[in-house]
């Protein structure tokens, strides 16, 4: 019985010639991220470990700087202080700094400290992120990554894979981010949970590996161990271009086993949104639209939808406009190096001619942290993942999910509006 | 692990996520005290202050999905509650219950046997899960042989000892 991309990557780094869905494992990492809020916590757990003097390697943890930044208050400049202090005292390589990172999932493809066949494991859910690029990446809680940051090992219950087959070409104004949406439509908020999910297919084939990096992102809102995509060619050049770290690209095998193979049709797929209050409450954007709803607020950002192809659709909807008067539109760009191309783009200035605040790149708005945070009685379109009872702010809001074109095309007219209606118009 | 644990039901539907078990804004906060002052605040603004020592959350499928925030346990072990009771419990939230030593149990018997208000008592060693107050008796998921031995060890960190013990030995 062949295995399946998941299981050779967990083998290889677990010593081992092959492994069975339910075996634990354990796994040696390539790389261990944390963030300030999951740092803030494993930090005071490593302290706790005895003998725990040093980290594995220091060379392969990852520590950014993401969630409550710029500091929100003294207490978020506290944790942040913490980090940056065990950074410097473990000589962490890899230390992002407000202003010189960004959101960690974006920063970490970007600075080449992803590669395929690498496993990976973070501090924060979505880290399952880097399936894009063919690696095994999962989120833990803190006192797992405490144990990596001085094991460099983590114990892994092998996942059964869900292979996801997606044909067709997508329609005007219909992106991975709708894919992705219908596809936990599909699975259901726990429908893939202890699982992997195996991205394959034409339509996949063609999406650009920000695209991937949108949909494997994801993963987690059907509650799956990590998402995968193989490495092609793009995904490859990619990797090259940021690091000579060299990598083993793996593939499935043909006779691999899957739990389950769901064929997914995307030739007909309309802009999908998914609706208060789980990512899994997702409709076509021509049943959202049958009445008026109203928005306060448009975010468009996060480590979903936060990457320069993102920036650019936006700029296209909203070049030479204006937003509606009776609403705001937060933008964060992903990274600081995806601030800096959509500044020299000249998208920045085109999103803030239109009358969005423009944000440092950040986590704050999308987890109700800051900087973008509802009130009462609010509401929001939202490129980003999650939109739970209170998720961006007060229990009493609401978070609508969608593309970044959907969310540009309803900052133009304040309510939830097709972008393909909004295509027409402006052509 | 208490030998036995005991308190009032305090009933949740499915999918109680991690940003009602503890809203974003309280993320920054490590104390486990001021965590669980604010436990569960985005789905029961009233639970911190009508629950008493001990108490045990009884919950649907999907307990503690969403992000990997290990606060989530912290707080609600912070708030005192004794231990969750659910029918399924999301990867991550599961890892991490175990990890900082909040008592979990799967059992869908329980969940739909129990009402709220219920009198619990618990039996960790053995997942015998007895509601007093209908005189009925449950059993819970046994935990895969891997993870009951780093429950009887103590959790992660003394797991954590030992292998780094092992490799200095070598």
């Amino acid at each position: 019985m062949g295995m399946t991309l998941t299981e050779k990557i967990l083998a290889r780094h677990a010593g081992v010639d092959r492994v069975e869905p339910g075996q634990i494992v354990n796994v040696n990492v390539d790389l261990v991220l944390a963030n300030e809020i999951s740092a803030a916590v494993a930090i005071g757990v490593m302290r706790g470990i005895k003998g725990a003097t040093t980290v594995f390697d220091r060379d392969k943890i990852a520590l950014v700087e993401d969630h409550f930044v710029p500091a929100k208050d003294t207490q978020s400049a506290k944790i942040a202080k913490l980090m940056k202090d065990f950074a410097i005292e473990h000589k962490i390589t890899h230390f992002y700094d407000v202003g010189r990172g960004g959101i960690e999932h974006v920063v970490l493809p970007e600075e080449g400290l992803v590669a395929p066949g690498e496993a990976i494991v973070g501090g924060d859910s979505h880290t399952c992120t880097y399936g894009a690029l063919g690696a095994f990446a999962t989120g833990m809680g803190s006192t797992d990554i405490a144990a990596a940051f001085v094991l460099g090992e983590v114990w892994i219950k092998v996942p059964s894979s869900i292979k996801i087959v997606y044909n067709g070409q997508l329609g005007p104004m219909v992106y991975a981010k709708d894919i992705m949406l219908r596809t936990v439509g599909e699975l259901g908020i726990d429908g893939a949970t202890y699982h992997a999910i195996e991205y394959h297919g034409t339509t996949v084939d063609e999406l650009s590996v920000t695209g991937r990096f949108t949909m494997a992102n994801m993963a987690i809102e059907a509650g799956a161990k990590n998402g995968i995509f193989h490495a092609d060619a793009k995904a490859i050049a990619f990797v090259e271009e940021r690091t000579d770290r060299a990598f083993i690209v793996e593939r499935s095998d043909d006779d691999a086993k899957y739990v389950r193979v769901i064929n997914i049709d995307v030739g007909s797929l309309e802009p999908q949104v998914a609706c208060p209050h789980t990512p899994d409450n997702v409709h076509p954007i021509s049943d959202v639209t049958r009445e008026d709803i109203f928005v306060d607020q448009v975010f468009i950002g996060s480590c979903t939808n936060g990457y320069l192809d993102d920036l650019r659709i936006a700029a296209k909807i909203l070049e030479g406009k204006k937003i509606a008067s009776n609403i705001r539109a937060i933008v964060n760009p992903g990274s600081q190096k995806v601030w800096m191309a959509a500044a020299s783009e000249g998208i920045l200035t085109t999103l803030a001619a239109a009358g969005c605040a423009v944000n440092t790149p950040g986590c704050g708005a999308c987890f109700g942290g800051h900087m973008g945070t509802l009130g009462d009685g609010e509401r929001a379109i939202s490129t980003t993942n999650r939109n739970y009872v209170g998720r961006m702010g007060s229990p009493k809001s609401e978070v609508y999910l969608a593309s970044p074109a959907t969310c540009a095309a309803s900052a133009l007219t304040g309510k939830i509006t097709d972008p393909r209606v909004v295509q027409t118009v402006l052509a | 692990m208490e030998s036995k644990l005991s308190g009032h039901a305090h009933k949740f539907g499915k999918n109680v996520d991690t940003d009602v078990i503890i809203p974003g804004k309280y993320c920054n906060l490590v104390d486990p005290v001021e965590l669980g002052k604010h436990a569960l605040e985005g789905i029961d603004p009233e639970y911190v202050a009508t629950m008493k020592p001990g108490d045990i959350i009884v919950a649907d499928t999907n307990f503690g999905c969403g992000s990997s925030r290990e606060v989530a346990p912290i707080a609600i072990k912070g708030s005192g509650t004794g231990a969750v009771i659910a029918k399924t419990f999301a990867r991550i939230f599961y890892r991490n219950a175990l990890n900082i030593g909040l008592p979990i149990f799967e059992c869908p018997q329980a969940v739909e046997g129990i009402a709220p208000g219920d009198e619990i008592e618990i039996e960790p060693a053995t997942g015998i899960i007895r509601n007093l107050t209908k005189k009925a008796e449950y059993k819970a998921a046994e935990f895969p042989p891997f993870m009951q031995q780093l429950i009887d060890a103590g959790g992660l960190v003394p797991y954590v000892e030992s292998r780094l013990a092992n490799r200095s030995g070598k």
